[in-house]
């Protein structure tokens, strides 16, 4: 009888890696779908890693690739200098929307401003997860976080930030993408987006960045499920899945 | 603009040039900067000479991407810099308690002017406290090299690269706006230090290997413990082997006058003139901030009837010579707030006053 492998842990992944997410984290798929491109693309052995801090910063515990730790909001900043100083890595950040877009709004631009031959994974899951739940630049207009607790509105909180768009306004940007989990489909989707955030570096065209719409049901105080339903309901009517950048026009 | 040379001639160099050309003789692979007065000529020198040598340059949106490219670069186990002043190595300081606590070698060129807050673009060594204390979190300390004369912007420089990829860790060469504006003639020699092996830790993909982490995260409270234990192992070790000062005329003296940087070549002149006028009077002027002599001060304390610390600033170091004396004789302070340092006739006077 032919037996047909249907489920692995990427190659890329730790041995004793050791799942640190809470229970129907999106995190847990979308470092997953990272380490199945890096695998796909044969990368594991000449990638270097930015970590971020929050939730994010638990990849290095995962992907078993070189990682070096960013303070809050520099992992674009040190990737930078990694970059340039070996320019024939692949070097990769992983990060949280509160670290890639507000602290870290600045190297984040700046990066893309330039071009950097980077590629920059960014999870938006409209809160600062680590901290307990807090408002963030992703949050969305009415949602209650334990510093939006009457819910967010525009006089006391400003507007949430959509960073894809922005990041695809920057003339160094190759790729720029907003994908979701919610769905196998999307999830392929997801992958084929991180891909091409990594191609694009490959190629030396420039800074590829994906953000991934995702979901903490610890802090929103829902099912794993209703925290999908969140995400459709919620979330893509304001940051709205798509393919807002790519030269390779593919 | 100044150019490179290699050459056992004198030429006649601006501070900020001359530590800029040093670090390219070093093999600094990798320079990020923001300009900021009184160092931006490190900046524009790096600028051409780094893209010519096919080196890495990047203008940065902010010191503190600056510092952070720089520790990126760092963890590669290339040899990178960043240069910066007072105000805006401030906004460097999470970076270099990460870089300490990473144990990179990260070299900062820090050109002190007036402070705080913006202050003003005059020489002044108000930085004392934040290069050898830091204002980052946690215990850390930063190997901290202070030139006083621009051939020794150059030395220092050298010794900045070696030291800290030797310890893998955050080195500061700490000058002032007086030695980044002034022209002295000075030599280059070629770096004199061996190369360090960074093969065993720096970030170069993970081939044939599990990749590894460089990581100050530790959420256990006992790895902590255990981890700050072997850090200070190290600074100890550090004390240990590399502290520098520069001594004279302390044999006989019953005055010592304690200076750093710039300021001790007034001291310098002023402690020639109390001696011809009959005082017994001689000099230590420390070179590595950390390590601090102590030591050799607290010897001295058995011998010395008095120290007299002289600095531009509001009195910083003269607290580290009163540690180490520990109240054994009394240690005054000469100085001034910010600017030149105090001239020679100037610091005669007040150590007259004084003893």
């Amino acid at each position: 009888m032919m037996l047909t492998q249907v489920f692995k842990i990427p190659d890329s992944f730790r041995k004793d890696a050791r799942y640190t997410f809470c229970p129907g984290c999106d995190h847990g798929v979308a470092v997953r779908l990272v380490g199945e491109v890096l695998d796909e693309l044969g990368l594991r052995e000449n990638a270097i890693a930015a970590c971020s801090i929050g939730c994010s910063v638990t990849i290095y515990d995962f992907l078993n690739v070189d990682a070096l730790e960013a303070p809050h909001g520099r992992a674009l900043a040190e990737a930078t200098g990694i970059k340039r100083a070996r320019p024939d890595k692949f070097v990769f950040t992983y990060q949280g929307d509160g670290d890639f877009a507000s602290i870290g709004l600045a190297e984040s631009m700046h990066a893309a401003l330039r071009g950097e031959n980077l590629s920059a994974i960014c999870i938006n899951n409209t809160t600062y997860g680590m901290t307990g739940g807090q408002l963030g630049p992703t949050t969305i207009l009415g949602q209650v976080t334990t510093t939006s607790p009457m819910g967010r509105n525009t006089e006391y909180y400003g507007y949430p930030i959509k960073i894809a768009e922005h990041i695809a306004l920057c003339d160094g940007t190759a790729f720029s993408a907003r994908v979701s989990l919610d769905t196998v489909a999307n999830i392929r989707k997801a992958k084929q987006a991180i891909k091409k955030a990594f191609e694009v570096q490959m190629k030396g065209l420039g800074f590829g960045f994906v953000e991934i719409l995702s979901t903490c049901p610890t802090n929103w105080r829902m099912s794993p499920q209703k925290a999908h339903e969140r995400v459709q309901n919620e979330m893509m009517p304001v940051f709205k899945p798509g393919v807002y950048k790519d030269v390779l026009g593919e | 603009m100044a150019t490179e040379c290699l050459t056992d001639k004198k030429v006649l160099m601006k501070g900020n040039y001359a530590i800029a050309n040093a670090a390219v003789l070093a093999g600094c692979q990798c320079y990020f900067g923001y300009p900021i007065t009184p160092q931006s000529e490190i900046g524009e020198f790096m600028s051409g000479k780094m893209q010519e040598l096919g080196r890495a340059y990047v203008s940065a949106e902010s010191e503190l991407a600056a510092i952070n490219m720089t520790i990126g670069a760092a963890s590669t186990g290339v040899k990178a810099m960043s240069s910066s002043s007072s105000c805006a190595v401030a906004l460097m300081q999470e970076a270099l308690s990460y870089a300490a606590s990473d144990q990179l070698p990260v070299v900062l060129v820090s050109v002190m002017r007036g402070g705080p807050g913006l202050g003003n673009i005059y020489p002044s060594q108000g930085d004392y406290f934040q290069a050898t204390k830091g204002g980052g979190n946690g215990d850390y300390k930063l190997i901290v090299l202070a030139p006083s004369t621009v051939q020794e912007c150059v030395d220092l420089t050298y010794k900045a690269f070696y030291l800290a990829h030797k310890y893998k860790n955050p080195t500061v060469l700490l000058a002032d706006g007086l030695l980044g504006q002034m022209m002295e003639p000075v030599t280059f020699k070629p770096y004199p230090y061996e190369e360090i092996d960074n093969s065993s830790w720096a970030l170069t993909g993970a081939k044939a290997r599990d990749g590894r982490i460089i990581r100050s995260y530790a959420p256990l409270a006992d790895d902590q413990c255990v981890y700050l234990e072997q850090l200070f192992n190290k600074y100890r070790q550090i004390e240990e082997n590399e502290t520098e000062w520069e001594e004279r005329d302390t044999a006989d003296a019953d005055v010592v006058l304690v200076s750093f940087g710039s300021t001790s070549r007034n001291v310098n002149t002023a402690a020639k003139i109390l001696r011809q006028k009959g005082v017994k009077v001689g000099t230590l002027r420390p070179i590595t901030l950390f390590p601090f002599p102590s030591k050799r001060l607290q010897e001295l304390s058995k011998t010395v009837k008095k120290f007299v610390v002289v600095e531009v600033n509001m009195g910083q170091m003269v607290n580290d010579v009163r540690l180490a004396v520990n109240g054994r004789v009394p240690v005054e302070l000469v100085h001034k707030p910010v600017g030149t340092p105090p001239a020679p006739d100037v610091i005669v006077k007040k150590v007259e006053e004084l003893i």
